[in-house]
């Protein structure tokens, strides 16, 4: 009797770390026996494609669940991001991406300040930029969808490096950068341990409020880079649907990649995945002719699966 | 005491087990409590005391074994189990509210009732506000005047003094002492000796999840008892004495910490501590008397309305980490809260203070946490399967070991204790104080704080004493005694004070 109960322990464990790994398994395995056209080189690369903006998103989002925090505005600044790059694109495609980024800069130190500084809670203080900031990008863009021709600015959405969509190699190097700060700094370490217990990383003598306004900058950035790429592949800017209900999609894919709301971990190897199996689910049941509206039901199945089976992790 | 109760058993367990992945916390335990007992339960942390607690409530069903329960058991947790919002009165008529003839709640009747009833537990507070206000010992005592109105027939109290002011166990143990005239049968659960042999009939010593003795407690010699509760032979326990302390040290002239002029209005005012080089400075005083918080302002997590804190003579910004930098470190008294990072392995909580030291251009070294980590795990005997083990994992005693190891490895120059012996088990308990002079011995400068006299007049060269936020005297050398801080804390408390220190 003890035996079987510490067996189910230990598979319980077992899921909560490793489940999102057997889903993209067991997806992947399924497209490829039942989809037709599935294990071709072309639809790799456009699932790959379509899911670089929302990865780079999450891996913010998941340093920002790690302190205990979260990010309502990221679709908001990827916004902000596309309606500054055409009024800088004359300057040069480069000027124009720096200027998005320094605006994703602003929009995350912004929020820090607020969570760490004044002492909003998160979910406020990132509302208030969810809200006003893609006012003002529209207030920027003067409402208006623009067409985009700068051919080195779009290249950075349509072009290959080494044979791999660009915007796909730029999400890749800034995972496995996001998962060097997370294990092997001293910032990461210490984001962890403020997420984990505020009150004794404060004892401890960690710079708690420099710990929080760096990881809401970074989330912006990555949010700005974010935008930056969707835009180019769009080769429009067009701020008031970009990014939109993109805090959602980030926040699933890191929360089904075993991230805990709780903060105090963080997973960025199962935030990747996250986003890889909410990719892959919509595009199975876009290759099977499903409506939209059920794959957003079965998303919905998954959050609630995944959170079900970490319902234990403290 | 003697039990004058009617024979019958309220509560039989036999032969029960209990596993928790893998680790055996009940083994083949045998408990019975009879109608009317007063019964101690004690046994080191981890021993299964909240186990088997747990296994006579309901909470966990034994793996093996048989439980019996003839009556209705009402739990009282260190931790305050009510609705801390609503009112003292809606608290204590929660689910049975009086009711009038439109069956509305008659809050006017309740509020009557409440306050009657509550003054015969000492308790004088306005039951319409709301019950976080209340001190905590009033809290535990509201808790405790519920569990008796909804007609326990078993009370099971979980430390129930550990946070409580002398005076306030005082009405404590009187309230034990009436519910055990009225029939009630209680289990107490408590660290402090003096408690159990003033009221229990009985006393079950648990150790490793076994029952290692079982039997009326006024026949049990303390030393005895102890030796129980460790495993280890009376000898060696009456040799070592019950504090781990050793005599005075070794102190410098020089101070190298100077706090001047602390206030925070309302918990603190116009206090000085001055600690020099291997000095073990004991801060008394009665709960709310402002230790903790006189600790908190030296490290700057308190705001302050003004004061300086010198390090060597220099002035340190007040913020923690300018602190931590300057050399003081500070363990704090709620492990759980301001301590531990549960989600983080024993390694991580060890090194996150030092982080920065043990890191180049902000890339960690692992190699050089290993060391470190190997080299506190072996010199504090902190007791892990690896130190790679979630630090929520461990004993009482051990987490608190691996937070002074925290500490220890920031090399800081003084070291702020606040209660670090509470809480964990004896063994524990003095290996911590034979650590804590040890430091001291090494030239460190400590400020320890305890609510334990014996603790502060055994291990401190000089204690500074608190008493409604200020300093109300400073004991050295011969004064040292329990008498003078008893004076010093306060006249008009001296007269409660006098007799249950002395009994303590």
């Amino acid at each position: 009797m003890t035996l079987t109960a510490t067996r189910t322990a230990t598979r319980t464990r077992w899921l909560q770390d490793n489940g999102v790994y057997v889903a993209v398994v067991a997806l992947l395995l399924f497209n490829a026996l039942f989809t037709a056209n599935f294990l071709t080189a072309g639809n790799f690369r456009t699932q790959l494609v379509q899911a670089a903006p929302v990865l780079i998103v999450a891996l913010g989002m998941a340093l920002v669940i790690g302190t205990e925090g979260v990010d309502l505005s990221v679709g908001a600044v990827m916004a902000l991001a596309a309606a500054i790059i055409p009024l800088y694109l004359g300057a040069g495609p480069l000027t124009a991406i720096l200027m998005a980024l320094t605006i994703g800069l602003a929009a995350g130190a912004f929020n820090g300040f607020l969570v760490a500084k004044v002492g909003i809670q998160p979910i406020v203080a990132t509302l208030a930029l969810l809200v006003g900031g893609r006012g003002l990008a529209l207030v920027i863009a003067d409402g208006q969808l623009v067409q985009l021709h700068d051919p080195a600015f779009l290249a950075l959405g349509t072009d290959d490096l080494l044979g791999i969509p660009i915007s796909v190699l730029i999400a890749g190097v800034l995972a496995l950068t996001v998962a060097a700060v997370t294990n092997r700094t001293t910032f990461g370490r210490q984001l962890v341990a403020v997420g984990g217990n505020r009150k004794a990383a404060t004892l401890a003598g960690l710079p708690v409020d420099r710990v929080l306004i760096g990881v809401y900058t970074i989330c912006g950035v990555l949010a700005a880079v974010s935008g930056v790429l969707a835009t180019s592949r769009l080769a429009a800017s067009d701020p008031a649907d970009m990014g939109l209900l993109m805090e959602l999609s980030a926040i699933t894919a890191v929360v089904v990649g075993g991230t805990p709301l709780t903060g105090g971990k963080v997973r960025v190897l199962g935030t990747v995945m996250g986003v890889v199996l909410m990719q892959l689910v919509r595009a199975t049941l876009i290759k099977h002719n499903l409506p939209d509206s059920l794959a957003q039901m079965i998303q919905a199945a998954i959050i609630v699966a995944a959170v079900y089976v970490a319902r234990e992790r403290r | 005491m003697p039990t004058d109760t009617s024979p019958g058993l309220v509560i039989e367990i036999a032969g029960v087990t209990k596993t928790f992945a893998g680790v055996r916390a009940l083994h083949d335990v045998d408990f019975t409590l009879k109608r009317g007992e007063i019964h101690a339960l004690v046994g080191e942390n981890g021993a299964g005391k909240s186990t088997l607690i747990k296994v006579l409530t309901g909470i966990h069903s034994p793996d093996g074994g048989r439980v019996t329960r003839n009556g209705r058991i009402s739990t009282i947790y260190q931790e305050v189990n009510l609705v801390p919002l609503m009112s003292v009165a809606a608290n204590l008529f929660l689910g049975r509210e009086p009711r009038n003839r439109l069956g509305l709640i008659d809050r006017a009747r309740r509020d009557t009732e409440a306050k009657e009833l509550l003054q015969s537990y000492g308790i004088t507070a306005d039951v319409r506000s709301p019950l976080g206000t209340l001190a905590v010992g009033e809290q535990q005592m509201v808790a405790l005047a519920r569990a008796v109105e909804a007609d326990a027939d078993v009370v099971i109290m979980d430390e129930p003094t550990s946070s409580l002011e002398p005076r306030e166990v005082e009405t404590l143990l009187e309230v034990v002492r009436r519910l055990h005239e009225s029939g009630i049968a209680i289990i107490y659960v408590s660290h402090r000796l003096d408690e159990l042999y003033r009221i229990c009939d009985t006393v079950t010593v648990l150790r490793d999840g076994v029952s290692v003795h079982s039997g009326p407690l006024a026949e049990l010699p303390r030393i005895e008892l102890i030796s129980l509760m460790l495993g280890r032979s009376v000898n060696e326990i009456q040799k070592h004495g019950t504090t781990a302390f050793g005599e005075g040290h070794h102190a410098d002239t020089r101070p190298v910490l100077e706090a001047l002029d602390l206030t925070s209005k309302p918990r603190i005012n116009n206090i000085d501590v001055s600690i020099r080089p291997g000095e073990v400075v004991g801060l008394a005083g009665l709960l709310g008397s402002g230790r903790t918080e006189t600790a908190k302002a030296i490290i700057g997590a308190l705001p302050l309305d003004r004061g300086t804190v010198l390090v060597a003579g220099k002035p340190v910004p007040r913020n923690v980490k300018a602190a931590t930098r300057a050399g003081i470190s500070m363990l704090a008294e709620d492990r759980k809260t301001e301590g531990i990072i549960p989600n983080l392995s024993v390694r991580e909580n060890i090194v996150l203070a030092a982080l920065p030291r043990l890191s180049r251009f902000g890339v960690i070294s692992r190699a050089r946490q290993d060391r470190i980590v190997d080299a506190f795990v072996k010199r504090l005997r902190i007791k892990v399967s690896s130190p790679e083990q979630k630090v929520a994992e461990l004993s009482g005693g051990n987490q608190q070991k691996v937070l002074l190891a925290r500490w220890l490895c920031t090399e800081p120059k003084i070291l702020l204790l606040d209660e670090p012996t509470r809480g964990i088990d004896v063994g524990a308990k003095a290996e911590v104080q034979a650590l804590i002079d040890e430091l001291a011995k090494e030239g460190l400068a400590v400020l320890l704080i305890s609510s334990e006299l014996d603790e502060l007049l055994d291990g401190a060269d000089r204690l500074i004493v608190l008493r409604d936020g200020e300093v109300a005297g400073e004991l050295e050398g011969a004064q040292l005694t329990r008498e003078h801080v008893l004076t010093a804390i306060a006249a008009e408390v001296m007269d409660d004070a006098d007799s249950h220190q002395n009994s303590h």
